[in-house]
């Protein structure tokens, strides 16, 4: 702390906490879009119990000049719109922290009492206490008025002019407030930068989303599962506009079928679960494998086994995906570890399923769709996929025709002359069942040739740190923004770090980047270390050293700091 | 239509229903003048479930059960397409028997045959859903003890759009009930009850004959009520189209 009572801050951490219900969601977005607005990179995540109402959820929104993408342990600002504060996030309070709540006891944060809820009762109804926060945490942080006034009235307008009113009253109450803090307890102001506001926030769920737009996705079939259904929701919201034809089925068994039919039938789907549900559709993955039947399968992880924790995070449906439906066929597995992966990964997935007629996972986890940073537009978006790989059929059309690189050319059913007859039974070229063992012979073949047509598609792990690296680490997925914060924390000097977005088939750049290193540390959300087991089985290279962590939240950056600083 | 079905080794046992429903689908077809090309069929596991390997169609055979979601995956992603369904009791009342409720529910304009003939015939004459009571097989040799399920009282239950009952031992009336069932806007279903020679020597021919009936020209199917006490008949089975919804 320096004389003005300014913490030297390279970002400033803000936690919002409250129950289900309370409306953290509203300060959440408001807050970022406001803190971008005014110039910030912003970075923000959640984690929240299983229930519609009370309980205590979080959300940290972490504002810097520079980019930070990654949560962290550390809480400057503490937003309380609760009194009850979990021992986990008491925890995180150092002497530093910000405490700002109405009857907060016990911490060893500066506390300042601002009662959001007696304020927001002065003007008739506890509902506005989360606009009165608002309010308070946009002064602290010497964010103008006239900005947040503007916001608040727009996102209500249409609920009257009264509401409106109201949550004008109570921003300006909490702001009052919050200046008065402000005078007694600092946080840097960093320069903010221009061009911020023509940014946009996104997050994990809506990468997938756009991306699956941008993929020429034209149909869905889900049954809701945390915390897959934001996607569900996210193209439910633009069928209409963007042509998706989205259904609802009354089970995940159900859905995967729906999709499976649709895609036959020439659409491109999506299917959207959890780990619990994709479990239910292993028999239709294994029929897409059969039958060559383009389909893309987003899994949104959460811990299991069985129920697990629903809302929570894990990396522990790798396995799954990997070694999901019964008998062998071919696939790819993508796993996203930057939003803006997320985008280009799941438009590749539907092509490459269209391409190759197999079935293309994204991994993603409730970490990943749940957080959110500011990106410059996707400069993919708005270009629909190209053309895919649809043919129309002559008289003699087979739909499982032997050609040279296994790959047949696809009709559909009502396109051309022919016939397009797909059987889950082995077949022929024809689409009829066979149990001639020659032909089964080829058609095992047939579909395993795809494979080395996907391999030579495969995207390299993503290498940073020290080229002359004695030390490398291996992450996939959702802890890429976190290993790297942590490592630049470190210093990089002897250190290097290998991302893998695509799981399977596995690059082969990877054992030669393993066969550099005098030590190999793998980093998992999950407890077995199962990509660090699939490294070993596909190079021979064995991983003694193992980062997991599995109590359904994610590493933050200290957390991953410690952890590594222990291993090196 | 073309006959490419003589090279074909068919898979079911001589005098098995599913050789008069496959006659009667082709006289459907021909009458009806479907466009073959337009036309997908959609089947699970079992064997009435290989029926359209032996027709000039195309067909989309998936997973024992799952006939009826890939179906109207189908009819949804490409409306122009004449879809029908064909599997039978184990596969549609079984396995997929949430999709059978659901897919009532979501009424895509999807034809469904179900070959019922009260058994398991491809595994080998275990109880199938619509077994009758006190059925010997080999899991339960001194009988099942539980109610068979009822196709027609589901369906009306549910306000189905469209509900029929055939057997296949009459070819002219199932193909004038299927020519209806296919014509008909929305979701139909024609539950056809044959015989299986080999698995079934209960519900032979000779029973369906004397346990059945046709309501007559007197019969009103737009009348709810009324459809619903012909469908939970039991002493004899109703045959025909037993309920319509108006619309």
């Amino acid at each position: 702390m320096n004389q003005n009572g300014e913490v030297q801050l390279k970002d400033i951490s803000i936690l919002i906490t409250g129950q289900a219900g309370q409306g953290i969601q509203t300060v959440e977005t408001v807050l970022s879009e406001l803190f971008l607005q005014a110039g910030y990179n912003v970075f923000a995540t959640k984690e929240y119990m299983s229930r519609v109402r009370g309980g205590a959820n979080s959300t940290e929104i972490r504002i810097s000049q520079k980019p930070v993408r990654a949560c962290v342990d550390r809480i400057d600002i503490l937003l309380a719109l609760d009194d009850v504060i979990t021992e986990t996030i008491a925890g995180r309070i150092n002497e530093n922290t910000l405490v700002i709540g109405e009857n907060i006891r016990d911490l060893k944060g500066m506390n300042e009492k601002v009662g959001f809820t007696s304020m927001a009762r002065e003007l008739g109804n506890p509902v506005f206490s989360n606009v009165v926060a608002t309010g308070a945490a946009l002064a602290v942080l010497n964010i103008g008025i006239d900005l947040p006034l503007k916001h608040i009235e727009k996102i209500f307008s249409k609920k009257g002019r009264d509401i409106v009113e109201k949550n004008l009253a109570a921003l300006k109450k909490g702001y009052e407030a919050g200046d008065a803090i402000r005078k007694r307890r600092a946080f840097p102001n960093f320069s903010p930068q221009s061009g911020r506001e023509s940014q946009f926030l996104v997050n994990g769920t809506q990468a997938v989303g756009l991306g699956a737009i941008a993929g020429g996705c034209n149909f869905i079939s889900a049954y809701p599962m945390s915390p897959s259904t934001g996607v569900f929701t996210f193209l439910a919201e633009r069928g209409k506009k963007e042509n998706i034809i989205v259904e609802q089925a009354e089970d995940e068994i159900s859905a995967v079928n729906m999709v499976l039919g649709a895609s036959y039938a020439g659409s491109r789907g999506l299917v959207n679960t959890s780990g619990g549900g994709f479990a239910l559709m292993e028999e239709g993955i294994s029929l897409a494998g059969m039958t060559e039947t383009p389909v893309v399968i987003h899994i949104a992880q959460r811990p299991g086994p069985a129920t697990g924790l629903p809302t929570r995070t894990e990396q522990g449906d790798f396995n799954l995906a990997l070694y999901s439906g019964h008998g062998e066929f071919p696939r790819i597995i993508f796993a996203p570890g930057r939003i803006e992966e997320a985008f280009v990964l799941t438009q590749r997935a539907f092509d490459l399923a269209d391409k190759y007629q197999v079935p293309v996972f994204i991994l993603t986890d409730q970490y990943f769709l749940d957080s959110y940073y500011n990106l410059p537009r996707f400069p993919e978006a708005g270009e629909k996929a190209k053309k895919g790989y649809i043919v129309k059929t002559g008289r003699d059309y087979k739909r499982y025709l032997f050609t040279e690189n296994g790959v047949s050319p696809r009709g559909i059913p009502g396109y051309g002359d022919g016939f397009v007859c797909v059987d889950s039974d082995e077949h022929d070229e024809n689409g009829r069942i066979t149990e001639d063992m020659d032909i089964r012979r080829k058609m095992v073949e047939k579909r395993w040739k795809k494979l080395a047509l996907v391999k030579e598609e495969i995207i390299s792990p993503e290498f940073y740190g020290d080229r002359e690296y004695r030390v490398l680490l291996i992450g996939w997925g959702s802890t890429f923004h976190i290993i790297k914060e942590a490592v630049n924390n470190i210093g990089t000097k002897g250190i290097g770090v290998l991302h893998f977005s695509q799981l399977y088939p596995l690059s082969k750049d990877t054992e030669a980047y393993l066969g550099r290193a005098e030590k190999v540390i793998s980093i998992e959300s999950n407890f077995a270390g199962q990509f660090a087991d699939f490294i070993t089985a596909g190079t021979g290279c064995v991983i003694n050293h193992r980062i997991n962590k599995y109590t359904g939240l994610p590493f933050s950056v200290e957390e991953m700091e410690s952890s590594l600083r222990k291993e090196l | 239509m073309e006959e490419n079905n003589k090279k074909q080794d068919i898979a079911w046992c001589p005098g098995c229903g599913n050789f008069a429903i496959l006659n009667v689908m082709k006289k459907v077809m021909k009458e009806m003048n479907l466009d073959a090309r337009n036309l997908v069929f959609v089947s699970g596991i079992g064997q009435a479930a290989k029926a359209p390997q032996y027709l000039e169609v195309n067909y989309f055979n998936g997973l024992h059960g799952r006939a009826l979601p890939a179906a109207a995956g189908i009819k949804l992603a490409n409306p122009g397409l004449t879809v029908i369904v064909e599997s039978g009791d184990g596969c549609t009342y079984g396995e997929g028997g949430n999709h059978f409720i659901h897919t009532i529910r979501r009424d895509p304009d999807i034809t469904l045959l179900v070959h019922n003939n009260m058994v398991y015939g491809l595994t080998k004459g275990q109880a199938s859903p619509t077994s009758q009571k006190g059925f010997k097989n080999p899991i339960q040799p001194e009988g099942t003890s539980v109610e068979p399920f009822n196709p027609l009282g589901v369906a009306v239950a549910l306000n189905a759009s469209f509900v029929a009952r055939a057997f296949a031992g009459d070819t002219e009336e199932t193909k004038d009930i299927i020519k209806e069932a296919v014509a008909h806007k929305g979701f139909s279903l024609v539950d056809i009850l044959q015989p299986c020679v080999t698995f079934n020597k209960v519900n032979t021919y000779k029973w369906f004959k004397e346990n059945t009936y046709y309501p007559g020209d007197g019969y009103d199917p737009y009348d709810r009520e009324m459809a619903f006490k012909r469908a939970i008949e039991t002493e004899k089975l109703p045959l025909g189209v037993i309920y319509r919804k108006r619309g």
